[in-house]
Parts: structure tokens; sequence; C-alpha cells
């Protein structure tokens, strides 16, 4: 029992990583049909920016929360403005090599500031362990369950409610319709990557907050794609929930039967959803009226 | 208000569409633009609404003036700003927006955030269908209740000119009845001047103030709307019927039109 609900700590805490990384990638892919290979890097990003402002800057952790998440949103925009805004009308295999090749930018920016190794991470959420009934838990997973949660909420409710949101998935559904609605794609696409670095900058910083902040944080990035590829590609409630449902199938099987296993048993899950439902789980089923 | 002088559209730099248009849309006014498949109707609505670029289309001669200002070289985004709207051909609803989010992403680029739930009730008051269905997903609507959201989402925007591409495309008659009726209530009701593709020739000329006809990308014929109904080649072209009042095929009158009698 005391197994499991560790287990199960930590795999929704991976799960709502996964999640956030892969919220930031479906907009992406929603709004502009662009798949961003930089994904990880961006987390990355965000953890060493985190970790700047608290260390080498000396802010608390909180005002350091706030910078990051600023300089997160600046750094969306200015790639959507300078990278993939020219890019526009170009043929989609074209702005994936953008993402992929910006993704090398970033790490080697990385590098230039801050080199190769890895640093440990400052205690910007606390690591004592609490008890839950008979358990002992990390109360920094579930510190970090609440922080990610608060955002994935955050993100839905403006896709909901704002008018930005709504645009946003206007654009998903027909782009000329919404142009003929006098919506801004180029301002819609700024916002869609100033989310996706957003919740990148989040979740790198909870993971640097778990294992240090390292280039290797982009390398949970990369398991992006079997979670958006179970949730659906194009959709939000999907991300969230393939984010979770992977976590925790990491963590069972990396507990139960084997560690090196939880990082194969994922993908012969998402093998066998994508044979029963192709579009993956919560994937955009097209309308058809008849 | 709005004039189109000698207007040329390209397509993917090569096909030649609008080959020097000419035409005039005063205030206040139904206009009808008429044509067969293929005239370039679409085109020219969206030359106007800037909608041209997502076809890769380009207006490469002459001009489009709006309340005296030249538009043709604007973005969707300011033209809609300025006071043009368009109903696009195939109603071309978000399917995955519930009909409220819809009638919100018309209204868009309105400043005046506050005024907005207020005309979300004056849609539902022409449109009450569309106050039951508020919460529906609006891909799950039928044909004719996605047009009427389509129109509602135009009204949302508070335009000053709407253009409609053929809202009759695939309606039963009665609907297609109830949505011109709303047309032309819009049009007094609300001061909306209205730019109408269609072609239900009848029914168009049946509610507009005047008309232009347009084949192969000119104007080849205008005048008022009664002028044009009682024209001896649109009758038998664009009404179906002939000198004698039986209704001729459609393949009949395909036939006639290579003619072009309208141009000699
Ligand atoms: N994106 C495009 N690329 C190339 N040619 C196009 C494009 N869109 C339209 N055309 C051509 O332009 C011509 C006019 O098309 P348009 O859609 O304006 O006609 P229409 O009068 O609206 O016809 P319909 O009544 O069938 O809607 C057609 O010959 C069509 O093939
Ligand atoms: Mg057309």
């Amino acid at each position: 029992m005391d197994k499991f609900l560790q287990l199960t700590i930590t795999g929704l805490t991976t799960g709502m990583v996964y999640a956030l990384i892969a919220l930031g990638f479906v907009i992406i892919y929603k709004s502009s049909d662009v798949i961003n290979f930089a994904q990880g890097e961006l987390m990355v990003v965000g953890a060493y920016l985190l970790y700047a402002f608290i260390v080498q800057f000396g802010l608390p952790a909180s005002l350091a929360m706030a910078a990051t998440l600023g300089v997160a949103v600046l750094l969306g925009v200015t790639i959507e403005r300078l990278v993939l805004r020219p890019m526009i009308g170009e043929p989609i295999i074209s702005l994936i090599m953008v993402t992929i090749g910006l993704s090398s930018v970033l790490k080697g920016m990385v590098n230039a500031i801050w080199g190769p190794v890895p640093r440990p991470f400052p205690e910007f959420i606390p690591r004592a362990n609490v008890a839950i009934g008979p358990a002992v838990v990390p109360a920094d997973r579930l510190i970090a369950i609440a922080i990610a949660l608060f955002f994935l909420v955050l993100f839905t409710l403006f896709f909901r409610f704002t008018r930005e949101g709504i645009a946003m998935r206007a654009i998903a559904d027909d782009q000329q319709a919404a142009l003929s609605m006098g919506i801004s794609v180029k301002r819609v696409f700024a916002v869609a990557w100033a989310i996706a670095a957003v919740s990148a900058a989040v979740a790198g910083a909870i993971v640097a907050n778990i294992i240090g902040v390292g280039g290797e944080i982009a390398g949970l990035g990369l398991r992006v794609f079997p979670v958006v590829i179970l949730g659906g590609l194009d959709s939000v409630p999907g991300a969230v929930i393939g984010g979770l449902i992977i976590g925790l199938l990491e963590a069972y099987t990396g507990g139960y039967i084997g560690e090196g296993l939880n990082l194969i048993i994922p993908f012969i899950v998402l093998l066998l959803v994508l044979m029963v439902r192709p579009y993956g789980l919560f994937g955009k089923v097209i309308i058809e009226r008849v | 208000m709005l004039q189109l002088n000698n207007v040329e559209v390209i397509y993917n730099d090569v096909i030649l569409v609008l080959k020097g248009l000419s035409m005039e849309v005063k205030q206040g006014q139904i206009v009808a633009l008429l044509g067969a498949n293929g005239a370039g109707k679409s085109t020219t609505l969206k030359a106007i609404s800037g909608l041209l670029k997502p076809d890769d289309g380009e207006v490469t001669d002459g001009s489009i003036l709006f309340m005296g200002q030249p538009i043709h070289n604007k973005d969707a985004e300011d033209i809609v700003r300025a006071g043009i709207f368009q109903v696009m051909e195939g109603r071309r609803v978000f399917e995955h927006l519930t009909v409220e989010e819809n009638l919100q992403a018309g209204a868009y680029t309105r400043r005046d955030r506050r005024n907005i739930a207020r005309d979300m009730e004056r849609v539902y008051d022409y449109f009450p269908r569309m106050a039951q269905r508020r919460h529906q997903q609006a891909g799950f609507l039928s044909g004719g209740e996605q047009q009427m959201l389509a129109i509602g989402r135009a009204l949302m925007a508070r335009p000053k000119l709407m253009l409609l591409d053929e809202p009759s495309l695939g309606l039963a008659p009665l609907l297609v009845r109830e949505i011109f009726d709303i047309i032309k209530r819009i049009n007094a009701e609300e001061g909306t001047t209205i730019l109408l593709v269609e072609q239900n020739a009848t029914l168009a000329l049946g509610i507009a103030d005047y008309g232009y006809i347009m084949e192969n990308g000119r104007v080849v014929l205008e005048g008022t709307a009664e002028q044009l109904a009682n024209n001896e080649d649109v009758k038998e072209f664009y009404l179906g019927l002939t000198e004698v009042g039986k209704r001729k095929s459609y393949r009949e009158v395909k036939h006639y039109k290579r003619r072009k009698r309208w141009l000699s």
C-alpha cells in the first residue's frame, strides 16, 4: 500500500509534467499545424532562468517564478515573431525543420551562458516529507502536482472563456473562416507560443527541483510524443489525460516490474490504443452531418 | 459606399479570374451579384474582404474603395474593422465551437465589449432556433441552422456592409425563403448594406434593389432588380424561362451560355 501510494505520487508528478509539456505542444499544433521539436529545450531554458533568478540574482522564490514566467512569455512571442512568422505560408515540413533548428540554437545559448555541467537546483519547493496515513510521501511532489494543476486549470479557463482563447480554437477549426472574422492569426500564433513557453518553463522548473538543472531535462520533453499521440495531437484534455496515463504507467511498471521496462511499456500501450483509436484517445473526430 | 474599378485578380500567379471587374454598392442597398458557376462571384467577394491570400490569390490591377478609402491592399483584419464582413460560401461555422462561441468569435474585433451580450440577444431574436441551441456544438446543427449561425455571427460584428456568398446553397426552399426574409429585415432594421451573391436569381432579384450579372470575370449586365428580372436574356439564362414561358433544362441553358450573347 505504501509502495503503491509512493508510486502513484511519483507517477502523478511525472504525469503532470508531461501534461504541461504536451499542452504547449498541442496548442502550437492546433493553431498552426507546427510540430514543435523545441519544447524540450524550452523546458531547459525555463529551468535555467528560474535558477538564475534565485541563485545568481538572489530573488525570493515567488518573485523569481514570476520573473521566469515573464521572460518565458517574451521568449515565446519573440520566437514566433523572429523565427516562425517569416515562414508563414511555407510548407509544414520547413516549419518543422525550423523548430529543430530552434532547439539547437536554444541548446547552444544555454551552453554558452551556463556551461554544459548540470547544477544542483535551489530548494524552491521545500523537500520535506509528509505522512499521509501510513505512508510517508515527499511534500515537494505534492506541491509540484498542485502547481501543475493550477496552470492546467488556468489554461483551460483561458481557452473556454477568453476572446483570445476562443479565437485560438476558431483558427484550429477553420483558418480562413477565422480570418473572415477579423481574427488576427499572427496574434493568436504569438499567444500560442507564449503559452507553450510558459508551460514548458513551469514543467522545467518542477523537473529541475527534483533532478537538478541541466541539459538532460530536455530528454523528458521527448516523452511528449507518446503522450500527445496517445491523447490525440489536437486535444488539450487529451494532452492532460495522456500525460497522466503515461506518467502513472511508467511509475507502476518501474516499481512493480522493473526499471528499464518503464520506458517501453508506454509505447506498447500506445500501439494498442492506436490500433483501436487511430486519432488517439481524444483526437478531433471529423464531424460529419448526414 | 463600395466601388470596384477594373479589378483584376490572379490566382497562383497565373490564373486570371477577374478580368477588369467594375461595380458599385450604394449605402443602404441590397445589391445582387449573379452569375453561373465559376464566373468569379466568390472571388469578387474575397477580393473585397481581403480573403484571397489563403487561396494564393491577389488583386493585381484596379482598385477597391470603401467609403472613399482604398482597401485592396489591406489585411482581412483591417477590412473587418473598417466595417465589411463576409459570410463565406458553404457556411464555414466553427464546428467544434458552440453556437454561442461562434457568435463570440464574430464579435472578435468589437471594441465595445459591453454591448456584446445585448447583440447576442438580438441575434437570438432574429434566429430563435439559435437560442435553444446556444450551448450545442455548431458542427451538429442542420445545414439551415448553420447558415443562420453564419449570418448571426456576421451580425455580431455590426458591419456596415455585409457580403453574403450563396446563403441559399443546399437549403430547402422553405428555409431559403426564411433566410431571405431575414436578410431583408437586417437590411431594413440594422441599416446594413448588403452585397448578395446568388445562383438563385429569382429570389435574389426579389429582395435586391440593384443587380449585376457577371460572366467569365466581368460584369456583362447591370440594372435595377426590376430591369434585370424583365430582361429577356436574364429570363432565359437565369430564371430558366424561355419566351414561351416553359422551363429549360440546365443542360440547354449551359449550351446557350457558350454563345456569350451579352458580350457581342
Ligand atoms: N484558389 C484558387 N486557385 C485557382 N483557381 C481558383 C481558385 N479559386 C477559384 N478559382 C477559379 O476561379 C474561377 C472563379 O471561381 P469562383 O469561386 O470565384 O466562382 P463562383 O462564381 O463563386 O462560382 P460558384 O457559383 O461555383 O461558387 C473558377 O474558374 C475557379 O476554378
Ligand atoms: Mg462561389
